[in-house]
């Protein structure tokens, strides 16, 4: 390893601009002539919309448009499309009902948006807002999952029969049938995966600019992904066609899957743009990401897990209903289905597994991925089993999880997924010493001496990262490929430049993409430039979701760094008269092996572009691309402990220990790799303990501020005491598995596991809040 | 409208805006000074935390009107030409921060957090202390870190001045 090279916890190079205040989000640009957007969202989860009257609004100072629903229609703009087919178990597509960018006719969710007004100013946009009168007859409304299937429930879409999208499975149900039938232990349990709002801190915001004479747009974006933003937007939304459709994601303040997706507001800004032929800027505002980013899990659940005299599992049975919310956004449907279910077999060897998966639309916000998508449900589902399987057959949790895993690889599972590579025996063993598990029942008694109640819990989990190879995606449906590209550019002065499709938006490509070059070149991090988020300067790329980045973006830069190595050495070779396959490269130099001629990359780059005494044939420069498409999916695992005290007069939980054992692979940087645990399980304790978004029976969101909404602050998680334990992925040249999605996937069952331990039962759903907790110990009040 | 006139960055503005200007707007949209952030509607997140007469405020929740003549420090105003405040420092070194959103109201929190405690800070209180500003991205571990780095760093820093 180089001082800056693969494994170094080196300093991020792009935090001077973030800790100086010198970052540039979308919120932070101004273009000439610039416009204001505001919106005026429906206040009914479910209504017609009679009428629009903007006659006082358009009298009022600054406003320059007031535009509808229906304007958008009539403009052939598209409507919102969700990029995943699925298909019911009697081989029926998914039944879906239009997404309309704004509501023409019906609104279906509170915060839906019938019309902007578009004024001079933010403030001007806002008052007009408030002088356009709009008619609504109000529907009836189902707020939940429940609701929306009982029999004679308010129907969202026509072509959605009893507001059921989907009715889909996955396995063998006969076989599972059979595992029940010869079990000695059955274990069921119901669960509920509760809402979750993503809240990056920083808003969605957007700025369109039209260019009347080029017929060209410019959208500046909080973007996950910018060319797929601009790909759906030219093919599906009519904008424009790609080349005429400019998308930059500059930086963007947090992501978790939230700004992936492809929203009304940025398809609105770029259609208004040149309707009022100004540039038009849209800043949401915390309560429009709480109505309208994309919010994540909500799954109802029932699971019994079949085992054998020996505590060997046998078989799995899950049945999970699914909130879609009111319209399928753009990735939705793959979220509880192939993301979910194919990771039902956990850490462990399940012989049968049968998953049958129902998704329903409710007059809620959309229903997308968000941190782990998927597997965090699939994880606490299975982890919250076998912790509950351990107490009825009364044995040790950690051994009943270490006879049932899968200790042989690669594995196949009865769910789709190949496991490549493992050690679940190592992290679990590093977790277990790190919490000192001897000594917990020691720890136990004396906290009982002290009036609390001591709990321990586990989490095992897996995920299926690095998302993922093309062929096998659009054989499951999905309508694109999961490849990323990169350039190498090696400037004439040596200096190299990286364009890669990736997107960062707080993982730290810039400081890790560059060691991966510092580590192969010997150059310094700061001669390596990490270009991204732009769709004029970048080639297509797939953008960052899915722990995919260093997986698969890394790849791509690895793949494009070795054409520009075996060219590079052979103008070395030239120059030095040297075969080239004596040519090695140490701490920026190209060497003759043996001997000690050498050549500075500088010197071999200005050679590539003066092209005075290259190689015959050769042609001049030193750039290369490449598209990596991953083989398989990576399979990053470990085990989280927690231990907790309860406080029975409160119902407060309090963190003693938290420990987390991750394998991810090779770890580039991990400084930063630590990082994305923390947040990870920060996210994942937040779901447990304090997170919750809930509608009322009317479809109103009760929690759509941070005053309702609890979000995970300072004083409420530990420090974290973190392992690392390594298998190296076989599936891609860096031996990596990704990162940044562990700590969300893993952390819930535990604490929750944690929390019935202590209370000595099983009766808690999330978030186990002091009241709900004190409730558990005490009885329904 | 009126014309409001402060001190930012030690620097003398003055701005012609409308009464119901917070001063997260004045710095934002009329100085140019887009370092502070808004992340929120209600006053919770922090993102917009600057020092108006020395005290960590929610530039969210002051009017214009209220700091006239007053004296603000901003994230950009806190480096020493391109030496960083020994909280900067701590926050890039401990991997305090990653999409950089809730940034410039932490450091400006901290030193405040630390300037009312001295050196005499622990993991607790500084937890406790950061209350008001939320991050989505670090689990607060780092930011902990750095806080209480910093807190050595600035106490080095004020007994060699
Ligand atoms: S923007 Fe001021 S506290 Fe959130
Ligand atoms: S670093 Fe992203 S919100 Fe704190």
């Amino acid at each position: 390893m180089g001082v800056e090279g693969i494994g170094a916890s080196v300093v991020r190079k792009e935090d001077k601009r973030f800790i100086t205040g010198k970052g540039r989000y979308v919120d932070d640009i101004k273009l000439q002539g610039m416009t204001h957007a505001h919106f005026i969202r429906s206040p009914h989860a479910h209504a017609k919309v009679k009428g629009i009257d903007s006659s006082a609004a358009l009298k009022m100072p600054g406003v320059v448009a007031v535009l509808t629903g229906q304007q958008i229609v009539d403009d052939k703009v598209g409507n919102l499309i969700c990029g995943w087919a699925i298909h019911s178990k009697d081989g029926t597509p998914m039944k879906m009902g239009a997404w309309p960018a704004m509501a023409p006719e019906t609104v279906r969710f509170v915060g839906q948006a019938v019309a902007v007004v578009i004024a001079e100013t933010k403030n001007q946009a806002k008052d007009a807002a408030e002088a356009v009168v709009v008619d609504y007859e109000e529907l009836p409304a189902v707020g939940n999952i429940r609701a929306a299937i009982a029999p004679g429930a308010p129907q969202l879409h026509p072509e959605a029969p009893g507001n059921i999208v989907y009715d889909w499975e996955i396995g063998d149900k006969g076989a599972v049938n059979d595992a029940f039938g010869k079990a000695a232990n059955v274990v069921k349990l119901e669960l509920t995966n509760n809402r979750l709002v993503p809240n990056a801190m920083e808003p969605r915001a957007a700025i369109a600019e039209y260019n009347e004479a080029e017929e060209h747009f410019t959208l500046y974006t909080t973007s996950q992904n910018p060319h797929v933003a601009r790909l759906v937007l030219s093919a599906f939304y009519n904008i424009a066609p790609e080349h005429k459709l400019r998308v930059i994601a500059p930086d963007v303040g947090g992501g978790f899957g939230s700004k992936i997706f492809i929203y009304p507001e940025e398809m609105v800004a770029l259609w208004a743009s040149k309707k009022v032929n100004r540039p038009v800027k849209w800043t949401g505002e915390r309560t429009e990401a709480f109505l309208t980013d994309a919010h994540g899990r909500d799954h109802v659940t029932t699971a019994e897990m079949a085992f054998d005299k020996d505590n060997k599992i046998l078989g799995l049975r899950v049945s999970t209903h699914a909130n879609f919310g009111a319209y399928m956004s753009l990735f939705s449907s793959s979220v509880p289905t192939y993301l979910y279910a194919t990771l039902l077999s956990g850490q462990y060897n399940i012989p049968a597994i049968y998953a049958e998966v129902m998704g329903v639309y409710t007059n809620t916000t959309p229903v997308d991925a968000y941190r782990g998508a998927g597997r965090p449900e699939a994880s606490y589902v299975i982890e919250r089993l076998m912790e509950t399987s351990a107490r009825q057959l009364k044995v040790d949790p950690a051994e009943l999880r270490r006879k049932n895993f899968v200790t042989q690889f690669p594995h196949q599972t009865p769910v789709i997924m190949a496991y490549d590579i493992g050690d679940f025996n190592a992290s679990l063993d590093a977790a277990l010493k790190s919490i000192d598990y001897a000594g917990f029942p020691a720890r136990q008694a004396k906290a009982k001496s002290e009036g609390k109640l001591r709990g321990i819990g586990f989490s095992c989990y897996i995920e299926a990262c690095g998302i993922a190879p093309s062929k096998a995606v659009g054989s499951l449906g999905a309508g694109v490929g999961l490849w990323e590209s990169a350039e190498v550019r090696v400037n004439p002065v040596g200096t190299i430049e990286i364009l890669t499709g990736s997107h960062s938006h707080g993982q730290g490509h810039e400081t890790t993409f560059a060691q991966l070059i510092s580590e192969r070149l010997g150059v310094p991090i700061s001669q390596v430039q990490i270009v991204h988020g732009d769709t004029d300067k970048v080639q297509f790329g797939m953008g960052t979701y899915g722990s995919r980045s260093l997986a698969v973006g890394g790849s791509a830069i690895i793949k494009a760094m070795e054409k520009v190595e075996a060219k590079a050495k052979k103008i070395a070779a030239h120059a030095l008269e040297a075969s080239e396959n004596d040519i090695v490269i140490e701490n920026g130099e190209f060497k003759v092996t043996g001997t000690d001629k050498s050549i500075a990359l500088p010197m071999v780059a200005l050679a590539a572009y003066t092209a005075h005494n290259l190689p015959d044939g050769m042609e001049p420069g030193l750039k290369e691309s490449a598209f990596y498409d991953p083989s398989n999916f990576t399979f990053p695992a470990g085990t989280y402990i927690c231990e907790i005290e309860v406080d029975p007069g409160t119902g407060k939980t309090s963190f003693v220990n938290f420990v987390a054992a991750d394998d991810f692979g090779r770890l580039i940087n991990p400084m930063i790799v630590e990082g994305q645990v923390h947040g990870g399980l920060t996210q994942g304790i937040g779901q447990a303990l304090l997170e919750g978004a809930v509608y009322d029976q009317s479809g109103q969101l009760v929690t759509a501020s941070f005053m309702d909404y609890a979000m995970p602050r300072a004083d409420d998680v530990p420090s974290y005491k973190l392992q690392h334990t390594t298998t190296l992925c076989p599936g891609n040249p860096l031996g990596v598995k990704g990162c940044g999605e562990a700590g969300a996937i893993g952390a819930s069952a535990a604490v929750i596991n944690a929390i019935t331990n202590a209370i000595g039962h099983n009766k808690l759903e999330m978030p186990a809040t002091p009241d709900r907790v004190w409730h558990a110990i005490h009885g329904q009040a | 409208m009126s014309t409001v006139k402060l001190t930012v960055n030690g620097r003398s503005v003055s701005a012609e805006v409308e009464d119901r200007t917070l001063l997260v707007h004045l710095l934002r949209d009329h100085l140019n000074l887009t370092g502070t952030h808004v992340g929120c509607d209600t006053s919770q997140c922090g993102a917009c935390v600057v020092h108006v007469d020395g005290r960590a405020v929610k530039s969210c929740t002051m009017l214009v009107g209220q700091v006239n003549g007053a004296n603000v420090t901003t994230i950009e105003g806190i480096a020493k030409g391109d030496e960083l405040h020994p909280m900067q420092a701590a926050f890039r070194d401990n991997h305090g921060l990653q999409c950089g959103y809730c940034t410039p109201g932490m450091i400006m929190s901290a030193i405040d957090i630390v300037n009312r405690h001295g050196g005499e800070l622990d993991e607790a209180t500084v937890r406790q202390e950061l209350e008001g500003n939320i991050c989505r991205c670090t689990g607060y571990h780092n930011i902990v870190k750095s806080v209480l780095d910093a807190a050595g760093r600035m106490k080095v820093s004020a007994a060699a001045e």
